[in-house]
């Protein structure tokens, strides 16, 4: 393969087979951004439906059965197959560029942690049409999915099992990157935040997810295969799956909004045009963020009679955690206070994030404080804590980062005064749907409640909450009208499109070339392209003579592999079934596709192609680096 | 004890030098391993005289950690540079994994 292959246009046909082989870090950006975003949809959908239902009392919109579905798949859709990959999508994007990369270090296992995600979320949520959807919780606990009916949990357990490989491999792919690829002069602590919370979340990503591994196995074993690790009639302990779900998942909240604030600690220097306030405070903050992170999980099951010591300890470690994300809050006001700051949409988000996302986690504090947490428990107020942080501070962060990164991932601008609207819909709808929910939980609304009563106060908050729901709506519907305009008209918006870009990946040529850097450029300081720009310079000083660069070939293994145990997974799920002889054989045959597209990679070498300095040279007027 | 390594690039490391580290080395881990060959046989013999369990269990779980830390550090090279980024990520696991073990073994009630 050479450039020429690259340039050419490629036909509908092309285009789907380039993506389904694809192993280029930006390509599989693209595929997460798609993928997180359908099913961010789905889950959106999913929420509406919760709030059609709740909007009056005594409503039947749905059954209560369907209703425990819909919440436990919006809350699944949302965490598992929305925020990650959404988020996976801008540290493929942005996270190598960063760095001065050419790629990840490995980016074929890049593509198969894609397609594994995919095929665990397209499993998940084929349970809507095969039998019924999981109904115990995005939590999943052990007493309740062991007594539910059907193959709800069955899917849950299998489809997330899949699509948590995936995530591991991406985040293990991510450390190796950031430790063995940084570009000459890229040292750890000239590293753009969003790298760091990159390499935060992805540490976390490595010791989190192995004891959701191993619970989903239990959870598996228990309901298919007999076993009885939480099965109390067994001699098991149903507690153990609480403390398994939630040592991975209190980490989850922090992979989720560790690279969040790393998205914003880009914008607010970009649009501040400030360098950022306190940057070596800023990584130990998240650093320490991390850390304490795997320390407070029991602060979600105070109520399941830990006794006073663990509770008091698990308290004050949640409450330490204030801290660190106290220091990043004023970091990010001193960074904005005194600069020339420019508000466009990203900015917008950026600067609502900061109110929103305070408020979430003020009433966190308010939780950790066990006593009251007896109070505060299973309410409706435990439900708006978590939006504020996760929508306040999370989804605003992929609103904003869609905005600013879109230039760098598509090369086109979306829309200012439509995303001015997107804006001020769904955050007027974000604190209409939820802060009137912490009222509605003091008032005595249990969390996961199907319907209420008239007359018991609930009405009218539940209505208002309902109302800002629609609005949350409207503004992704604008968003995504938004995006169909800007790429029908196509208008290409070239190199640092933001005028103010600090950081490298802004000093490439738009579209970015597919080798990324023709030469690996040469880092000087923090900010690396802004320090070019303050010397007049338009380019990064080259680190390299102009040489071949080796490229990894396209492949479809990733593709097959994840096939092989979507299969598998529906044979695992069936074979306890009467009459469902035909279970074991797809449960053979899905392994042994799977194994066999393994067996085909290690065997057959392939030790990918060169781009040959004339090329590069040949290639420096059509978008390359001069 | 930088570039032990033999195919170290560094021309300031001389054949000699590096001669005389790997002499140092290959001591080390002769010691190293006799010392596991006998942590062992302590460990049968606990088992064998019939102690109590209350003692054989610590006990061999101790001699255990050690060898662990002998096999990495004098035959898996972690002692040398450039392993920071690995045991940074070890040292996490273990960390990790001890304080979960610590809350199943504290917390959870039977």
């Amino acid at each position: 393969m050479s450039t020429i292959a690259h340039t050419q246009k490629k036909g509908f046909a092309g285009t789907v087979w380039e993506y389904l082989t694809t192993v280029d870090h930006k390509k599989i950006a693209i595929l997460y951004l798609l993928a997180g975003g359908f099913f961010f949809i789905v889950g959106g959908i999913e929420a509406m439906m919760i709030r059609i239902q709740l909007a009056v009392p005594n409503n039947d919109f749905v059954s209560a059965g369907l209703f425990n579905e819909i919440i436990t798949m919006h809350g699944t859709t949302m965490i598992f197959l929305a925020a990650m990959p959404l988020l996976f999508a801008f540290m493929n994007a942005v996270m190598p560029l960063q760095i001065g990369a050419r790629d990840v270090a490995f980016p074929f296992i890049n593509a198969l942690g894609f397609w594994l995600f995919f095929f665990g979320g397209l499993f998940l949520n084929l349970s809507w049409f095969l039998g019924g959807a999981p109904d115990a919780g995005w939590t999943s606990y052990a007493s309740l999915s062991l007594a539910s009916e059907g193959h709800g949990i069955d899917f849950y357990a299998l489809g997330l099992q899949i699509s948590g490989f995936g995530t591991l491999m991406g985040g293990i792919n991510f450390l190796v990157t950031i430790i063995n690829m940084r570009a000459p002069g890229m040292t750890y602590m000239r590293m753009p935040l969003f790298t760091w919370t990159t390499f935060v979340a992805s540490a976390l990503i490595l010791f989190a997810f192995p004891p959701l591994t191993v619970g989903l196995f239990m959870l598996i074993f228990d309901r298919m295969f007999g076993s009885g690790f939480f099965d109390v009639s067994m001699g098991g302990n149903t507690i153990i799956w609480e403390h398994f779900f939630w040592i991975f998942g209190h980490p989850e909240v922090y992979i989720l909004v560790l690279p969040a604030f790393g998205i914003f600690s880009e914008i607010f220097p970009t649009f501040a045009r400030k360098r950022l306030f306190g940057y070596s405070s800023m990584v130990f903050a998240t650093v320490l963020i991390g850390f304490l992170g795997f320390m407070v999980w029991a602060h979600h099951m105070f109520t399941t009679g830990l006794g006073p010591i663990a509770n008091a300890i698990f308290a004050v470690a949640t409450m330490a955690i204030a801290v660190p994300t106290g220091i990043k809050i004023f970091n990010w006001i001193l960074t904005i206070w005194g600069g020339s700051i420019e508000f466009t949409v990203p900015m917008l988000y950026a600067v609502a994030f900061i109110p929103s996302f305070v408020m979430g986690g003020v009433t966190g504090v308010m939780q950790a404080a066990a006593p009251a947490d007896y109070q505060f428990h299973d309410s409706y107020f435990i439900v708006a804590h978590f939006h504020y942080v996760i929508v306040g501070g999370i989804v605003l962060g992929l609103l904003g980062g869609a905005h600013f990164y879109w230039p760098l991932m598509f090369g086109t601008m979306l829309s200012e005064k439509l995303g001015k609207i997107t804006f001020v819909l769904f955050l007027v709808g974000f604190h209409l749907t939820f802060f009137i929910q912490h009222f509605l939980g003091l008032m005595g609304m249990p969390r996961r409640v199907w319907t209420f009563l008239e007359g018991q106060g609930l009405e009218t908050g539940n209505l208002i909450s309902s109302i800002g729901a629609a609005f949350m709506a409207l503004g992704i519907i604008v968003l995504l009208v938004n995006v169909v305009i800007t790429q029908k008209n196509n208008v290409q918006v070239g190199r640092d499109p933001w005028k103010d870009g600090r950081t490298l990946e802004w000093a490439l040529p738009s579209p970015t070339p597919y080798y990324n850097f023709k030469q690996l450029p040469l880092v000087r300081g923090l900010d690396a392209f802004w320090i070019e720009k303050l010397e007049g310079k338009t380019e990064m000083t080259p680190a390299e003579p102009i040489g071949d660069i080796h490229m990894p070939n396209n492949s479809f293994m990733p593709f097959v592999i994840s096939l092989g145990l979507f299969i598998a997974a529906f044979g695992a799920m069936y074979h306890a079934d009467e009459g469902k002889g035909w279970a074991i054989p797809v449960l053979i045959i899905g392994m042994l596709i799977t194994f066999g597209a393994m067996l085909y990679r290690s065997i057959k070498d392939d030790h990918g192609y060169h781009i040959h300095k004339e090329e590069l040279l040949d290639d420096a007027g059509k978008g390359g680096t001069h | 004890m930088a570039n032990l390594h033999p195919n170290s690039g560094d021309p300031k490391v001389t054949y000699e030098y590096r001669r005389k580290k790997h002499a140092e080395e290959m001591r080390m881990q002769v010691i190293t391993f006799t010392m596991m060959i006998f942590f062992t046989v302590i460990a049968f013999a606990a088992v064998g005289a019939g102690f109590s369990k209350w003692f054989i269990v610590p006990f061999v779980l101790l001699l255990a950690v050690v060898q662990v830390i002998f096999q990495l550090y004098y035959f898996m090279h972690m002692s040398h540079k450039g392993h920071e980024a690995p045991q940074l990520f070890m040292y996490s696991g273990v960390i990790v994994a001890f304080v979960t073990i610590l809350a199943f073994v504290t917390i959870i009630w039977w």
